[in-house]
């Protein structure tokens, strides 16, 4: 390859910004062409990502399409690249972009060519975010993405959108600050910030610990992890439903993305140490959020709350440092923003035409939209984790990866797997089955052409991902292995002999 | 051919899907494109919605209401598709069952690859052996009838495709776990059985009742795979795979090794036979999660008689019967698996003696059979249980018709209280009620004479420490089932009828639901004296060979051909008993039930609501959760961390800067300005350093 793909993937949404910006004419004519405009783009972007997938060569574990340019006088390097467990992701947000835009045609009318902005500027932003390999081009890309969402959420959010945007902003604010200094103290110590390089650096142990707890301020808030998740269902059930997809789908996935760039190789023993810890936080997040999704009243809440539980699976997995763990962490995450960015979706399409998100409010919907009822249906199972949708691959793989580290997480967080469908069908056959006696829905309409058009894409990922991971799982394959090569070289390494001892790791198989 | 047999169903379901679905939607946009210049199709649509809701309520003790709607455009075809796409099945199934079975021409046919990582290998295949042959038969068998009974009893149902494609879509979920090589691919059948069942039990989703059945059913299952799943971690923690062969070779191996599981060091084998064995209780409707099965008789009786007679509730014996190799190898986990076996047999009998709804006592007397087919698995008769599994699948798939024929007959009356002296008027479908029911209570010759009888022995002759336990139960219960089996028979067809006017209009089924009866009837008679010496006799070893492990001291099935006579005769004769009671109690003498009801008032209460199973989950599974819920998201998300943290925070922030504060661009501002700040300190802190 001759041209830099990865840059040209990243900053192509730029070139979009530019076109809507110079738009000119009549409102109506501006509207049109600002929506137009940022379909193409991101519809191009996307269609350029494919060829990340192309010509990605998943056998190999280093970064490819590496650009390294000095920057910043010379210490800092805009240093592009990606791996196997960078790369699913990318590819996520090229492929939600597009179905973001198209969600939101005809549902927002006011500030339009502001909103197409703002979305492309945070595709650049998240793409930047995964590809970054660069501890500094990380943490702009990484809270740059904050404020395109910030103002999403502000401007075109619901009725208490200041409360939802302060929240998110607060949560984020003291997780970054943290983060900064860590950074700092990182190049203080190891003279880079370049990520492959810190990934083999080797912090001394008592230093590692109070790095890996910065850093997961950051990434606990993102995720979100219990406690810090409330911000989540408020900024949720303000913003709107293509801001909703893109938070729920990417913008938490770049918390489980952290921890497996920086936290398990750069911080090995910290991570080790504390994973007790994070499986603590990950069962209490599967039940507890369970149980407080069970008896929601707004739609969007309900699907928000699910995601924490969904999300506590993720953190369990990727600390249990086990092949299937992680990659079983990784999996989820991606069927994660397929299935939640779709159930979403489905809210989006009531929400559109009733213009509330109450539960009561409705009812009896499959007597007038089957399709709608059978693409719910469809996530509904995903989000449950039926075999057959991607949404029980991951929880399979990471179910499976953490029993063999700890029995009782995986017992525990197996009781989240029960209420989770307790919760979904709860939500489905209020929402949909039932008698159609509310007046207010008699003049429900069924999917239009555009809304097939969008929910065709995510069907068929679902059940194609159900069916046949192997893409996903083959891609981040040999990058998975090499990260536990990583994890496992840093615990035993020669690094840590000044450092406290190092416990085995608690192996619960079977013994002899 | 075995691919044929196992997606032939696949591709009818996803063809009726279609059909239902572009049914549907061309049904519903003429509503859309009316009522913008035509009030009176919107005010219609709405009083439909309303009245239908109403209609939903009254008739919910009902099978059936009749809806008023036109049927789905192309329900014929979507009926002869599925249908004929299973009849294929059905017929190569059989062949496959004498190739396999007699032949001994097993296959392992791969598919796809599914999930592969690291050392964890996951495939779809096919694993064709004699037990998979039995099952295949007796699946495509019962669903290939009850596809074609469905034709006429669902025929004045709007939403036939819809129907159909379930139908078929459980099939094939019930083909992919009867083929499973692994235990994944069993898991997959095993929640997409639980999927369709899910779907039809909620069929009719208007009304509350079948939509509170169907996630019932879900639920309750879902906690029986809260267990299977554990076990599926625990067999690849033990063993580093998870497909049925690599499993087995490796089995013997863990026999006296212990593995940690939570904070105990326990039997390997024990811990992953015990595991799994929670989700065969929750799928079989075993005694503790059976509190699913009755309710799901909410969805229309063709579903409960594939599914929650034939087919889908006798997967849990499937399996212990596929993880024989295992099992075999755990006695504790034998004994239990005895144990709750011989409970549910014994349970369910008793609650069957009192129930009125006919759907409801057939409800429960398939728990109290599958209970008898534990019993079988437990004592390691696994042929013999399997063999139960067999003939059963036909009398309770014939009872489960004939009372659907009865049903339609009454106009979709459920309640034997209203019924009464239906056997002059629908005489066919009496007979065939009959011919299940003399199979059911093992009369001599019968199917259930043959395989009921060799469970009783098979207990008996057992070793383990609840085999005894499990032989005593199983004998009371042969005497109950004969009781509620021939009370049902006296309230519907004998007697005087209670409700003249549905007994005035009742009138024989068509040849489309009688024809399947007389094949399933045949089944009930024959099925047993045929097959008796292949699952229970000395052709075990010839026709399952390595389907099934015996282990090395396992004689039960020698043993149990030295039975006593007097053992051997008992269930005969409780069988008798049984029915003389019923005779007396409902023929002779109407009056003794309810004075004895009445005498025996907490006994009678203790009966009727099912030993108060529901009320007890309720207090204390299902308002705890809820309490939870509430006191986790109003006291721990709202006022603990919302309270500390950011409200906390904003309310003292708030106070400060009340009167500066404008908008969210405000805090978008401080925002960009730490970054700035921490950006300026960081790059100049770099320019430094750099120079150094």
């Amino acid at each position: 390859m001759t041209w830099p793909i990865l840059s040209v993937t990243t900053f192509l949404p730029i070139v979009g910004v530019v076109f809507i910006a110079l738009l000119q004419g009549d409102e109506e004519s501006v509207k049109r062409n600002a929506r137009w405009v940022a379909l193409w783009t991101t519809i191009v972007t996307f269609a350029v990502s494919l060829l990340l997938v192309w010509y990605f060569d998943p056998a190999s574990p280093e970064f490819q399409f590496v650009e390294k340019r000095p920057w910043l006088g010379g210490a800092i390097n805009f240093h592009l690249g990606v791996d196997g467990i960078s790369l699913p992701f990318v590819i996520l947000t090229t492929a939600l972009m597009p179905i973001c835009i198209l969600a939101s045609w005809t549902s927002v009318q006011r500030l339009v060519k502001e909103y197409m902005i703002a979305f492309l500027v945070l595709e650049t932003l998240m793409v930047g975010t995964f590809s970054a390999l660069d501890l500094v081009l990380f943490y702009l890309f990484f809270e740059g993405g904050l404020i395109p969402m910030f103002l999403i959420i502000g401007v075109w959010g619901g009725v208490r959108r200041v409360y939802a945007t302060f929240k998110f902003f607060l949560y984020t604010l003291a997780g970054s600050v943290l983060m900064l200094l860590a950074i700092m103290a990182m190049y203080w110590d190891a003279g880079t910030t370049d990520i492959p390089t810190l990934m083999h650096h080797g912090f001394a142990a008592g230093m590692q610990k109070w790095l890996w707890v910065a850093f997961f301020a950051s990434f606990a808030v993102k995720m979100p992890m219990w406690p810090v998740h409330t911000w989540l269902p408020d900024a949720h059930v303000e913003a709107p439903t293509a801001g909703s997809v893109i938070l729920a789908a990417i913008l938490l996935k770049m918390g489980g993305y952290g921890f497996l760039r920086f936290s398990l190789p750069m911080f090995p023993i910290a991570s080790h140490d504390f994973a007790p810890f994070i499986f603590t936080l990950s069962v209490i997040a599967i039940i507890y959020t369970a149980l407080v999704a069970l008896v929601q009243e707004d739609m969007k809440k309900l699907i928000a709350y699910s995601s924490v539980a969904h999300m506590g699976f993720v953190t369990m997995g990727i600390f249990a440092g086990t092949m299937q763990g992680i990659a079983g962490g990784i999996f989820q995450m991606i069927s994660h923003g397929i299935v939640s960015g779709a159930l979403f979706l489905c809210v989006g399409v009531v929400y559109d035409r009733l213009h509330t998100r109450e539960i009561a409010a409705y009812g009896g919907l499959v007597n007038r939209m089957p399709f709608y009822a059978a693409v719910f249906m469809l996530f509904t199972m995903a989000n449950v984790g039926l075999p057959g949708t991607s949404g029980f691959v991951g929880e399979f793989l990471a179910l499976i990866g953490t029993f063999k580290v700890n029995t009782w997480v995986a017992f525990l967080a197996m009781v989240g797997v029960i209420l989770s469908a307790a919760y979904a069908l709860w939500l489905y056959r209020k929402i949909v089955f039932g008698a159609l006696d509310k007046p207010t829905l008699v003049h429900m309409g069924d999917l239009d052409r555009r809304e097939l058009f969008i929910f065709a894409p995510l069907v068929v990922l679902t059940l194609l991902f159900g069916f046949y991971p192997k893409p996903v799982l083959d891609m981040s394959q040999s990058s998975v292995a090499s990260l536990i090569d990583i994890y496992q070289r840093g615990l035993a390494g020669p690094k840590t002999a000044d450092a406290m001892p190092v416990p085995t790791m608690p192996r619960t198989g079977v013994q002899q | 051919m075995y691919q044929a047999i196992v997606f032939l169903p696949l591709l009818g379901a996803i063809l009726a899907g279609i059909i239902a679905l572009a049914g549907a939607r061309a049904r519903h946009s003429g509503y859309i494109d009316m009522h913008g210049h035509d009030d009176y199709g919107a005010a219609h649509a709405h009083g439909g919605g309303a009245s239908h809701g109403d209609a939903a309520v009254a008739h919910a003790a009902h099978d059936d209401h009749a809806a008023h709607e036109p049927a789905a455009a192309g329900s014929r075809a979507a009926e002869l598709i599925t249908s004929t796409l299973l009849v294929v099945p059905a017929i190569l199934s059989w062949i496959a069952f004498f190739q396999v079975g007699f032949g001994g021409q097993e296959a392992r046919i791969p598919v796809l690859p599914w999930i592969h990582s690291g050392d964890l290998v996951i495939d779809w295949s096919l694993r064709i052996d004699s037990l998979t042959a039995v099952m295949l038969v007796v699946v495509t068998t019962v669903s290939a009838l009850v596809h074609i009974y469905s034709i006429g009893y669902m025929h004045e149902d709007p939403n036939r495709p819809r129907f159909m494609g379930y139908l078929s879509l459980f099939t094939f979920a019930m083909l992919m776990l009867v083929t499973a090589d692994d235990l994944v691919q069993l898991f997959f059948g095993w929640e997409g059985v639980g999927l369709a069942s899910y779907l039809l039990i909620g069929f009719w989703y208007q009304r509350p009742s079948a939509n509170a059945a169907a996630i019932k059913a879900f639920v309750v299952n879902r906690i029986g795979d809260f267990g299977f799943g554990l076990g599926i971690f625990a067999v690849f923690a033990a063993t580093g795979a998870v497909n049925f062969d690599t499993v087995f070779s490796q089995a013997p191996a863990l026999v006296g090794k212990t593995m940690h599981f939570l904070s105990w060091e326990i039997d390997t084998l024990t811990v992953i036979c015990l595991l799994l064995f929670m989700g065969a209780m929750g799928k079989s409707a075993q005694f503790l999660l059976h509190t699913w099965l009755p309710d799901a008789m909410e969805g229309p009786t063709p579903v409960s008689a594939l599914i929650h007679a034939a087919t889908m509730v006798t997967a849990g014996v499937f399996m212990v019967a596929r993880l024989s190799p295992l099992f075999e190898l755990s006695p504790t986990a034998l004994t239990v698996v005895t144990f709750i076996g011989a409970t549910t047999a014994f349970f369910a009998a008793t609650v069957g003696l009192v129930q009125n709804d006919i759907k409801r006592v057939i409800a429960y007397s398939t728990c109290s059979q599958l209970g008898y087919m534990f019993v079988a698995m437990g004592v390691g008769a696994y042929s013999v249980g399997m063999f139960h599994l067999f003939t059963h699948a036909f009398f309770k798939a014939l009872l489960f018709l004939g009372s659907g024929s009865v049903i339609m007959a009454m106009h979709h009356e459920q309640d034997m209280r209203h019924m009464g002296g239906l056997k002059n008027r629908i005489p066919v479908t009496y007979w065939m009620m009959v011919i299940g029911t003399l199979a059911l209570t093992g009369f001599p010759l019968t199917a259930g004479y043959f395989s009921k009888d060799a469970i009783i022995e098979a207990a008996y002759a057992g070793k383990n420490s609840m085999a005894i336990y499990g032989f005593v139960m199983t004998v009371v219960a042969a005497g109950l089932t004969s009781f509620y089996s021939w009370r049902l028979i006296f309230m519907t067809f004998h007697g005087e009828p209670h409700d003249r006017e549905h007994y005035e209009h009742a009138h024989e089924s068509p040849l489309v639901v009688t024809v399947p009866l007389g094949i399933l009837a045949v089944g009930a008679l024959a099925a047993g004296f045929v097959f008796k010496d292949y699952f229970a006799g000395h052709g075990v070893e010839h026709f399952f060979r390595e389907a099934l492990k015996f282990a090395d001291g396992n004689h039960v099935l020698e043993e149990m051909h030295h039975t006593p006579a007097l053992i051997a005769w008992m269930p005969t004769v409780m069988m008798v008993l049984g029915f003389l009671v019923a005779y007396q109690f409902y023929i002779r003498r109407p009056d003794i039930p309810v004075e004895f009801a009445r005498q025996h008032d907490v006994l009678y209460r203790f009966l009727l609501n099912k030993w108060y199973f529901d009320e007890i989950y309720d207090v204390l599974i299902v308002r705890p959760s809820l309490w939870l819920g509430r006191l986790f998201w109003k006291g721990g998300d709202g006022r603990v961390i919302d309270g500390l943290g950011p409200d906390g925070v904003s309310a003292r922030v708030i106070d400060i800067t009340r009167s500066a504060m404008r908008l969210q661009t405000g805090y978008l501002y401080h925002y960009a300005f730490a970054m700035l700040i921490g950006l300026a300190a960081f790059v100049t802190w770099f320019t430094f350093a750099g120079q150094h």
